[in-house]
């Protein structure tokens, strides 16, 4: 029996594969079967349609469900709307988080350091709802902003900007200003913390050797600093950028009555039972982050990986 | 004349730390400048300070006549070759090698030729579209000095640039680097922990202890008279005779130091007949270790307990020649080859 384990351990120790296949088979079984598997068979349903009479799921392969979404005007609409939003939140994050990031990587204490991660991460650990409900108070017509504006005399300031077309509205809480607002706050963490780890690994004797070759700080942070730290930024905004895409609580809680695509995805799969079009909705978020990331590619913002 | 370099009473410290304390010395133009130091000592402080990348808590440093204590690196005119390259990973070989020209906001064939004429002296010729990260530790560290020769600075920096390769190559860039500063007249100022290499490149050489500078001498002069005990163990090889053992020994009131090369080995009798035994110290040892060294045996004696002593034993005539551990010997050295040293 022990002779047994032995060789048995010896096969183990020269098989390396095998010892590592035997840990990763449950794993990868979760992964291949029951996430990507399952979210396969969803996307699928956008090739099947919705009998308009009987309302139930044709199960033949059509793509009149895909016709459907892209020759509607509305449904256009909500497509151009989120993807619209999205790239304002992202570009809103980017600009906000990587200051941070670069204080964080470059000039700061270890101690500070903890400290601010902690400090960005607490956001995450309370729930999402309550803080898109707390955002809709602050944003309120009775909200702390507007009271803050009007403390200042500055009310009218604050009633141009709502007039705006289209970004302004009643009050924000009831715009895509607030949206944007309440996107930006709730995803910079996704945005800060890729951009602090591809700044983290670029070396100082980088910029100094940057400085000593004659570069002044300006043309160092274009040159070196930033196409090194491009890699951070394209993967977070890969998350402001999805994560934007398809939510559906923030628009519905902070938003107009205009649609975006989570809300259209969760209307079509649940009261009106359409999960074919709701199916096709989801593809349009994957196909964009699809053709973002080979444009990214493409501009080469992962040469420096 | 003009100096190249005047560190004048530079300190600086890191917290309690004291990196460098009372630093002051001059470089003359283009001279082959060693700080030679174990790690920690603050030597690649000291070039960071010259580069610009520190600023010293007192003193001032100036180039050539010109205080620069308060202009930051980039409007410097030195360059500086980092330990590790600090190649721009995102550029290639040209850009690499361009990019001092780049931020001047040169471009176009004057561009072109100037990078096609410094890629060809460090034989880099061909490599140019390569990535630093297709290149080899040897090919890094030419775009690296390339990079920083292309504007033909007034002093060039260079902080352990041999560290990381292997000794054949090194040997053959410290011939390069040798020619270059030859060909390119410029002052160079040498950050190493190597003593051979310090001996073999440098005009004068800085010995840094501590955050200072412990002598400052030709190579020549820093191995035969080192000034004190640190320096003469730090360079090359060397026994050591501490004041009380010097008394006891050779009744000398003084530490002294001593060659391998200057010791002999007195075998028999007529070994010790043969010399006059006025201008030498002779004593007694035990043979502690014996090693083989190619072209002598290094052979390492115990006297009176608490002294070691090297000795380099030529293999001439005898390439086979051995010694048996414990065996006692008696061995000598001229009184005039003794350096004495301030504790």
């Amino acid at each position: 029996m022990n002779k047994l384990l032995d060789s048995f351990s010896n096969f183990t120790y020269r098989n390396k594969n095998f010892i590592f296949l035997s840990f990763l088979i449950v794993p990868l079984l979760w992964l291949g079967i029951i996430y990507l598997g399952s979210l396969l068979i969803f996307l699928g349903h956008s090739f099947f349609y919705l009998d308009g009479f009987t309302g139930q799921i044709v199960y033949e392969f059509s793509f009149k469900t895909l016709i459907e979404l892209f020759s509607s005007p509305a449904n256009i609409d909500i497509l151009i709307r989120t993807v619209g939003l999205a790239t304002c939140v992202t570009i809103g994050s980017a600009i906000i988080g990587f200051p941070i990031a670069y204080y964080m990587a470059k000039f700061t204490s270890p101690k500070v350091k903890i400290f601010l991660f902690i400090a960005i991460m607490l956001p995450l650990w309370s729930s999402y709802l309550v803080r898109v409900y707390s955002w809709k108070l602050i944003l309120a017509k009775e909200g702390i902003i507007n009271w803050f504006f009007e403390k200042l005399n500055l009310e009218w300031l604050l009633d141009t900007i709502l007039s705006t077309p289209v970004i302004g509205g009643p009050s924000l809480s009831i715009s895509y200003i607030g949206m944007f607002l309440v996107f930006t706050y709730i995803w910079l963490p996704f945005m800060i913390l890729p951009i602090q780890a591809s700044l983290e690994r670029v070396p100082n004797s980088l910029i100094n050797a940057s400085h000593d070759l004659g570069a002044n700080k300006r043309q160092t942070f274009y040159k070196v600093i930033l196409p090194l730290a491009l890699p951070g930024i394209i993967a977070g905004s890969i998350f402001t950028f999805s994560l934007t895409l398809g939510d559906y609580i923030i628009p519905y809680i902070i938003g107009t009555s205009k649609f975006f695509i989570g809300q259209a995805v969760y209307t079509h799969q649940g009261t009106a039972g359409n999960i074919p079009l709701a199916a096709a909705f989801s593809l349009v978020p994957i196909m964009v982050m699809v053709v973002y990331i080979y444009l990214a590619k493409k501009m080469g913002a992962f040469n420096a990986l | 004349m003009l100096k190249a370099l005047n560190l004048n009473n530079i300190n600086k410290s890191y917290g309690l730390i004291k990196a460098l304390d009372d630093i002051d010395f001059i470089v003359n133009d283009g001279e082959f400048f060693s700080l030679l130091g174990p790690s920690g000592s603050g030597k690649t402080t000291c070039l960071k300070v010259i580069a610009g990348f520190e600023a010293p808590d007192n003193g001032n440093v100036s180039i050539f006549g010109e205080d620069v204590t308060n202009i930051p690196p980039f409007k410097r005119h030195v360059n500086t070759v980092f330990q590790d390259y600090a190649l721009f990973p995102h550029m290639n070989v040209r850009q690499n090698v361009g990019y001092s020209l780049k931020v001047q906001k040169m471009n176009g064939p004057s561009m072109d030729r100037k990078i096609d004429e410094i890629l060809e002296i460090v034989n880099l010729t061909g490599y140019d579209l390569r990535k630093p990260s297709e290149l080899s530790g040897g090919q890094r560290q030419r775009v690296a000095l390339a990079r920083s020769l292309i504007n033909k600075p007034k002093i060039l920096l260079l902080d352990e640039p041999l560290g990381a390769l292997d000794l054949k190559l090194r040997e053959k860039m410290q011939v390069e680097l040798k020619n270059i500063q030859r060909q390119f007249k410029i002052t160079f100022i040498y950050v190493t922990h190597d003593q051979q290499e310090a001996l073999s490149m440098s005009d004068r050489i800085a010995v840094f202890n501590n955050g200072k500078i412990e002598q400052i001498d030709t190579p020549a002069n820093i191995y035969s008279k080192p000034i004190n005990s640190f320096v003469a163990e730090f360079i090359g090889t060397t026994s050591i005779f501490n004041k009380d053992s010097a008394l006891k020994l050779f009744n000398l009131n003084k530490a002294f130091s001593v060659r391998p090369e200057n010791i002999v080995i007195l075998e028999t009798e007529k070994d010790l007949a043969a010399i006059d035994k006025k201008q030498y110290f002779i004593t007694n040892g035990t043979l502690a270790d014996c090693q083989f060294q190619g072209s002598h045996l290094k052979m390492t004696y115990a006297i009176d307990n608490d002294c070691k002593l090297s000795v380099f034993k030529s293999l001439e005539g005898n390439i086979n020649q051995k010694y048996d551990i414990d065996i006692k010997h008696t061995i000598a050295w001229k009184k005039t080859d003794i350096t004495t040293l301030n504790e």
